[in-house]
């Protein structure tokens, strides 16, 4: 069974979500990747007052609350219109953004963090309290995942952060995923790397 | 460069331009679509997959990217990676003409949008923008005794290639000895340690002897071969299959998620070593292994 999610997404959508399923990811979310989330750290959560960026603050309060987060550097191409088009898109590794992201599920409410390779136990302890997930998209799948992008509706700090590092605030319909670490502790890539050091220890003897 | 295969070189015959164009198609074919026996075991891993698991809706949605990416002629993934060139020529021809011609290729399918700008000057950080740049791309020439030229191009990308790995016989950690026992011991450390994060399911190139440096080049020149094509010869064969059947037996699977497709295929070679040294090179090649083969004939290309 696939479940379909559209943002923003509610804290029952996501408690009955467990690691293993699939998800199908349906409106607006936001890329981010190591430049982004430094600055969402820096600039609005380890302050005691935000005071710069204000306009932008309450532009990713709306996007985050119940929201998704893409760990993704895409490559886009500008229509004549000015317009923006994503032509590949996969994910980028997660693991970089582990010092940051606990932060930012908390601060903003985000609901789903989309990435590749897992984060780790900051994240997914996170993700209990707050009752988030982190979804893994298929490496690899760029032209796949462009296709699921059907509209760049804003980009946030483009000259600043340059294109990969972005904010690119795009329509997703049918943005296939898998849920690899759940609201209720459990991480995949912690079950899968125990059990296979199991197998290769018997393998190898 | 001014050749005409088959007799010596002349002048002026447009060879040069169309080689360069050649290589260009070379690597839209490389970028945007997999060899057949690639997604040959694709579909057949998914079949052999747990319906309804995380795994098989991995390979799912990878062979859709495949098949999308062929149709829209769009590179399967953004990271179109290192292209590797292995060429081999008739006597007489220049390679640096044919690396020339290479390197101007590259700039043309960065433009065409077939390649990411992938080379980055290393002191600067400075992204050259089109893909050539200092050992960029990778280019090895072998002399034949045809008088065609053969290119075969590897796109290996960054994620894969940060989880390869060199072993040095004995590893006491791992008890593995200067045996085909001992090789067969890194090969599933090495494949343990990479999870999911090489893009698996993926394609191993294994080398047995040689140089650090040696060991790898050869390591993925293997890639090359067919996922189908047995190894010549029959002790290695018989490694290979047996290896390939334990390293599924990880269940790390598609992308890390688990199942029974951790690895597609194996392919190992072996090389002299000196006394002292016995490495054991291991490449890792994502699901994503973008070959593609050029053979010029006279003014001819035909492509495989």
């Amino acid at each position: 069974m696939i479940h379909e999610l559209t943002f923003p997404i509610s804290d029952d959508e996501i408690t009955a979500l467990h690691v293993g399923d699939q998800v199908s990811l349906s409106g607006v979310m936001t890329t981010a990747r190591d430049t982004a989330h430094k600055f969402l750290v820096e600039t609005y959560i380890r302050t005691d007052e935000p005071k710069q960026d204000l306009e932008l603050y309450e532009e990713l309060k709306e996007i985050l609350a119940g929201g998704g987060i893409y760990h993704c550097g895409p490559v886009v191409a500008q229509k004549e219109d000015g317009s923006w088009r994503f032509v590949a898109a996969g994910p980028t590794t997660s693991i970089r953004e582990e010092v940051y992201e606990p932060e930012v599920i908390r601060h903003f409410d985000v609901k789903a963090v989309i990435g590749k390779g897992g984060m780790g136990p900051n994240t997914l302890r996170a993700n209990q309290e707050q009752k988030a997930v982190y979804l893994s998209a298929i490496g690899g799948a760029a032209s796949l995942i462009a296709d699921a992008v059907k509209e760049v509706v804003a980009v946030y700090k483009k000259d600043e952060f340059g294109v990969p590092e972005a904010f690119w605030v795009i329509r997703v319909e049918s943005f296939p995923a898998v849920v690899t670490m759940d609201a209720h502790g459990r991480s995949i890539h912690d079950d899968v790397e125990e059990k296979s050091k199991k197998q290769l220890i018997g393998l190898i003897g | 460069m001014n050749v005409k295969l088959g007799e010596k070189m002349q002048e002026g015959d447009g060879t040069v331009d169309n080689l360069t164009e050649h290589f260009v198609e070379l690597i839209r074919r490389a970028a945007t679509d997999l060899p057949a026996d690639v997604e040959a075991a694709l579909v057949a891993a998914r079949k052999n997959e747990e319906p309804g698991s995380a795994a098989e809706g991995a390979l799912e949605t990878i062979l859709q990217n495949v098949a999308l990416a062929r149709e829209q002629s769009t590179p399967v993934c953004q990271d179109t990676g290192t292209p590797i060139f292995e060429v081999y020529h008739p006597v007489g021809l220049s390679t640096r003409e044919i690396a020339q011609c290479a390197q101007s290729a590259c700039a043309v399918a960065t433009e065409r949008s077939y390649l990411r700008p992938n080379a980055v000057d290393s002191l600067t950080g400075k992204n050259s923008g089109n893909n050539t740049g200092i050992g960029f791309p990778t280019l090895h020439f072998n002399e034949w005794d045809e008088e065609t030229i053969k290119v075969q191009l590897l796109l290996k990308g960054g994620g894969s290639e940060n989880v390869g790995a060199q072993y040095k016989l004995p590893d006491g950690r791992l008890k593995a000895g200067r045996d085909l026992d001992g090789v067969r011991s890194v090969v599933l450390d090495a494949t343990y340690q990479a999870q999911g994060k090489g893009c698996a399911p993926g394609i191993l190139g294994v080398t047995i002897g040689g140089d650090r440096g040696s060991g790898y080049v050869r390591a993925k020149q293997v890639l090359l071969r067919r996922l189908d094509e047995p190894n010549p010869d029959p002790t290695l064969d018989s490694f290979e299959r047996q290896l390939l059947s334990d390293l599924n037996r990880l269940q790390i699977g598609p992308m890390g998620f688990g199942g029974r497709t951790t690895v597609l295929g194996i392919k190992v070679a072996v090389q002299h070593r000196l006394p002292a040294c016995f490495f054991v090179s291991v490449a890792y090649m994502c699901w994503a292994c973008r070959r593609a083969m050029l053979i010029v004939r006279g003014n001819k290309a035909s492509f495989e």
